[in-house]
């Protein structure tokens, strides 16, 4: 399959074209002056371009570190030490429970996998938020509107072990993937404050739950 | 339990996980198949065309003088290689944007006025932006995209625009990339089309604008781009916007050398 990353280079070069010197330096390295001239000015644009709505603020398209250093990587996985950088500040972040139990309601679970609302500028701030797990996840054996962006969850706790470590590692990938894979499509439900850490408790309920329809 | 148990039960998870993947995967198929038959897109071409040919704003002059890139009033093949620098606005322009602009500086209309109601909603509150667009691009049906890069603004363009596919941003982190940077992917039944390859490009580009099952309306790149970043937990892309412009022009070039096909239908 051709990429267009070939394309896109060549874009961007001849951006340079009047700048011979430039060009050659361009082509050598990967992080040139006017690949970043390209940041700033591509950070710029969008700014300029959306309007607040809603709960949407303008300040949505600020970047934290992690955003801005998987914007840099593109399509590309992040360079080993970059994505250790990424998954150490990430770690570090979360608030584990202070109750030290990291399982509640399945049930609950489900409902928060089903629900699609939540910080839209088309959602009412006051209603509903989920994690829309099944936008990207198999979850269980009913539910076949299902997503494949993310890996399949069926039977999560019962090829894994019901163990406390395995909860605990679901409960911090659900709070802060980027704690485990760098530069992943899925989103920080608790470190951006889309889900709660009852509701975090539920979701890990509906994975490692031995009586949860995942695991049945 | 023992480990050959674990790995019978870990396979025999994983065969009824493909299984109903497959059927998933036939019905809507299907589905797709059953909506071919015809498309309402016609209605808007329609509409479009009249609104084209009709004298209206302050001006009291038709759209028939408009120069979509090809020269004024040369339609046929004009949105194949839109979006492109226009020397008269010293800025490159998609379709919709040059809409606007020749509403304003041929029929008088205020810039709010010609921009006014992008997006369709229904019998009462019908958009002519949508059915102009429509009317235009139908124009281009079998036509193969060829989008220039000629231009060093329409260069920048395109620089800016796959930069802005990139960008990660809002509560959950999504870029355009997120759903659209790998092939074969689905959220919930909807297929993704991987828009970092040509064949994605081309196949999802020159799908656009189409008639939405789902909505009974209409829509243009705009509007898909526009609701590609509601749902991306963005503020609202402002239409006829740079950055509209920039990820047209990205996946617009990216479309080259496929034939145009729509306005399409799709779910």
């Amino acid at each position: 399959m051709q990429s267009v990353s070939s394309m896109a280079r060549a874009a961007v070069a001849m951006l340079t074209l009047s700048t011979a010197v430039l060009l050659v330096a361009g082509c050598a390295a990967p992080a040139a002056p006017e690949q970043q001239n390209v940041d700033a000015k591509a950070a710029e644009v969008l700014k300029s371009s959306f309007v607040e709505r809603g709960q949407a603020k303008l300040d949505r398209l600020d970047q934290d570190e992690t955003q801005r250093l998987c914007t840099q990587a593109g399509t590309k996985m992040p360079a080993k030490d970059v994505a250790e950088k990424i998954e150490k500040l990430n770690l570090a972040a979360i608030p584990w429970p202070a109750d030290g139990k990291y399982l509640g309601d399945w049930k609950n679970g489900e409902k928060i996998a089903q629900e699609g609302r939540g910080k839209q500028y088309s959602d009412d701030p006051q209603g509903p938020v989920g994690g829309n797990c099944y936008a990207c996840h198999q979850l269980t054996k009913e539910e076949v509107s299902f997503g494949t962006i993310g890996p399949s969850l069926y039977n999560f706790g019962k090829l894994r072990g019901y163990t406390a470590d395995m909860q605990k590692y679901a409960y911090g990938k659900v709070f802060n993937a980027e704690a485990y894979a760098a530069c992943t499509n899925m989103p920080r439900f608790g470190q951006h404050g889309i889900l709660s850490e009852q509701q975090i408790k539920d979701v890990v309920a509906l994975l490692m739950d031995p009586n949860s329809p995942v695991n049945k | 339990m023992p480990l050959r148990v674990a790995l019978v039960a870990g396979l025999a998870a994983m065969v009824g996980t493909s299984l109903a993947q497959t059927s998933t995967e036939e019905g809507i198929a299907q589905y797709r198949e059953a909506l071919q038959g015809g498309n309402p897109a016609e209605l808007w071409e329609a509409r479009g065309e009249d609104l084209w040919k009709q004298p209206a704003g302050p001006s009291k002059t038709s759209l028939e003088r408009c120069d979509l890139g090809l020269g004024p009033g040369m339609v046929k093949g004009a949105y194949a290689q839109l979006p492109r620098y226009f020397a008269d606005a010293d800025r490159v322009m998609d379709l919709e944007t040059r809409l606007v602009w020749c509403r304003v500086k041929l029929q008088g209309m205020s810039e709010a006025d010609a921009k006014k109601n992008p997006f369709g909603a229904g019998n009462d509150h019908k958009s002519d932006l949508e059915a102009l667009v429509a009317y235009v691009t139908s124009e281009s049906r079998g036509v193969k995209m060829n989008v220039p890069l000629a231009h060093p603004k329409e260069r920048e363009m395109y620089a800016l625009g796959q930069r802005m596919f990139f960008y990660r941003g809002g509560t959950h982190d999504f870029a355009c990339a997120t759903c659209h940077g790998d092939t074969g992917k689905r959220i919930r039944l909807q297929d993704l089309p991987n828009l970092t390859t040509i064949e994605g490009a081309q196949k999802a580009y020159t799908t656009w604008p189409a008639y939405r099952v789902s909505q009974g309306e209409l829509r243009s790149f705009e509007w898909r781009l526009n609701d590609c970043f509601r749902q991306q937990r963005f503020p609202e892309l402002a239409y006829t916007s740079d950055a509209a412009i920039a990820l047209t022009t990205f996946l617009a070039r990216n479309a080259n050398g496929a034939a145009y096909d729509g306005p399409a239908i799709k779910r």
